[in-house]
């Protein structure tokens, strides 16, 4: 399982070829990865603020709990913070399992307590001003689900 | 002496990140009333308690909580990660 909570940039086909690369044998990974979207236009950039420490600790007990829900072989999260421009890599999630249907699922379990049980804020920097992005209802009844 | 610290629109309200704080508030209810007695700034802050979530020594918790024991107190608004 590995955790990194980073301002600089990743990439994903580095990342993705290592984490292929050390789950060898698993069957099955999953990566999904969330990009900075541009709201039609609208958007110019996004600044993630962060809660160092509390921040590591939440996302290791979120994937601690997948690798204990699932047959997963391993798991990886990566988190940036700081100003990020529009297109750019904000998260990625990987998972790694024998089979298939185990992989998408922690992927998906993942995704949805990072929502909104990893202490990230989101402020988004547009043509029309500045605003924090709020907490999406949806989001915490995602949580319900699993 | 606790450690409060602030987070996204909070800290913005508030104008700092953190600050050291003289409480003998004995849950986080009560330190928000303290905090909200100080200046009208605070009072902004923690007008709505439900759109505000509470962190004690990095883990979340609840406005009801006791701090006894507890080093860090953290306000911020509900989380947007991923």
């Amino acid at each position: 399982m590995q955790v990194r909570v980073q301002s600089a940039a990743f990439d994903l086909g580095t990342e993705s070829a290592s984490f292929v690369a050390s789950a060898a044998g698993a069957g099955a990974v999953v990566t999904f990865t969330g990009l900075v979207r541009d709201n039609g236009g609208r958007l110019a950039a996004m600044e993630i603020e962060h809660y160092p420490g509390m921040t590591e600790k939440a996302i290791a007990a979120i994937a601690e709990q997948a690798m204990a829900r699932w047959s997963l072989a391993d798991a990886l999260v990566i988190h940036r913070h700081g100003r990020l421009a529009v297109g750019e890599p904000i998260m990625m999630v990987a998972t790694a399992a024998p089979h298939r249907a185990d992989a998408f699922a922690a992927a998906e379990f993942l995704m949805d307590y990072l929502k909104s049980r990893a202490p990230f804020w989101k402020k988004e920097i547009g043509a029309d001003g500045v605003d924090w992005v709020a907490a999406k209802d949806e989001d915490e009844a995602a949580l319900k689900r699993w | 002496m606790i450690e409060v610290l602030y987070f996204a629109w909070v800290r913005e309200r508030i104008g700092l990140p953190r600050e050291r704080v003289q409480t003998t508030a004995a849950t986080v209810a009560d330190l928000v009333a303290e905090l909200s007695a100080r200046e009208e700034r605070y009072a902004l802050a923690f007008a709505d308690l439900a759109s505000l979530r509470v962190a004690l020594d990095q883990e979340l918790s609840s406005f009801d909580a006791p701090l006894a024991g507890v080093r860090e107190v953290a306000f911020f608004p509900p989380m947007t990660g991923g």
